[in-house]
């Protein structure tokens, strides 16, 4: 338990470190590897905690595509040199408000945090609760029968994504010469074939 | 304070949506720190979902998780593809040089 605890706080402490660096950092490509030491030190607490099918797809999903993907947009725009000027500058008018927001957001989750008192008959009203089976099994167990329709759900909200991104980035450039394919399949001898009797010392005028 | 319970992890959770949100009022550089906010305030509530699955031996709360994470990942990507469409056209995605709704 005293390990538990111990890495309990050092994950925990890893994670809020690295959030406060991803809002607070001058450089968008720094902001960007911290958010993965987030994800990593998180999926770890997952894994730590018992959801080891969820932290390693937080790895997966997060740190791999995810992230990866910021990473690469953040480099290909050339915004990195952007410095974070918002504690310098002109001064925004929604920050005050902004901070009053959030910290009143934080007070009130913790306000509910402190107050938590467990239910009586919160453990007998679990959907699936066998613990000598693994967290994946159990996940299976479950997300192939009863929740099939979400899941094939998520299958097509990822679709609708992948086909919204090409259309938003896809553009068709000028002077770029292309194959057609139906135009060669129905061209024929009588439209692109052209007979010319060549006259003495004229040469022929070829126009397209 | 040595054993770890709920709480723990719902106040890490609390402290991450927290940081989330201040990211986004703070923010004047670019979107694309928005976009990353917006991430960590999901990883938040994975962490709550998770946390309450654990500790109240449901699986459902996982699965709602994975669900939470299909949604992100769509999210950054369309969110991605609309910020790169709009460097092409506009030139800079600064915060303060988007004011095409007088906002």
């Amino acid at each position: 338990m005293l390990a538990h605890s111990i890495f309990f706080y050092f994950f925990s402490i890893i994670a809020i470190f690295s959030s406060l660096m991803v809002i607070t950092s001058r450089n968008t490509v720094n902001s960007v590897f911290f958010l993965i030491l987030d994800f990593i030190s998180v999926g770890c607490l997952f894994i730590m905690v018992g959801a080891e099918f969820l932290g390693m797809i937080i790895l997966i999903v997060y740190v791999g595509a995810v992230a990866v993907l910021f990473l690469f947009v953040v480099m290909m725009l050339n915004v990195a040199e952007q410095k974070q000027s918002w504690f310098i500058g002109k001064k925004s008018t929604h920050i005050p408000i902004g901070l009053i927001v959030s910290v009143l957001i934080l007070l009130e989750l913790l306000v509910v945090v402190g107050g938590w008192k467990y239910k009586d008959d919160l453990m007998s009203s679990s959907t699936l609760n066998l613990s000598n089976i693994s967290n994946t099994h159990q996940i299976g167990l479950v997300m192939y029968t009863d929740y099939i329709l979400f899941f094939q759900l998520a299958g097509i909200i990822l679709l609708l994504s992948m086909i919204g991104a090409i259309l938003l980035t896809f553009r068709q450039r000028k002077g770029v010469k292309k194959q057609s394919y139906l135009k060669q399949i129905s061209r024929d001898p009588s439209t692109s074939i052209e007979l010319i009797n060549v006259e003495n010392n004229k040469g022929v005028k070829i126009d397209d | 304070m040595i054993e770890i319970g709920l709480g723990h992890y719902l106040s890490l959770g609390a402290i991450i949506f927290f940081l989330g949100v201040i990211g986004i009022f703070l923010n004047r550089k670019n979107i694309i720190v928005i976009l990353m906010s917006i991430e960590l305030i999901l990883l938040a509530v994975n962490i709550n979902l998770i946390s309450f699955s654990i500790f109240s031996g449901d699986i459902l709360g996982q699965i709602f998780t994975m669900l939470i994470l299909t949604v992100a990942a769509a999210e950054a990507a369309i969110g991605l593809a609309i910020i790169v469409i709009y460097y092409r056209n506009k030139g800079s995605i600064r915060v303060e040089d988007i004011h095409g709704m007088k906002g």
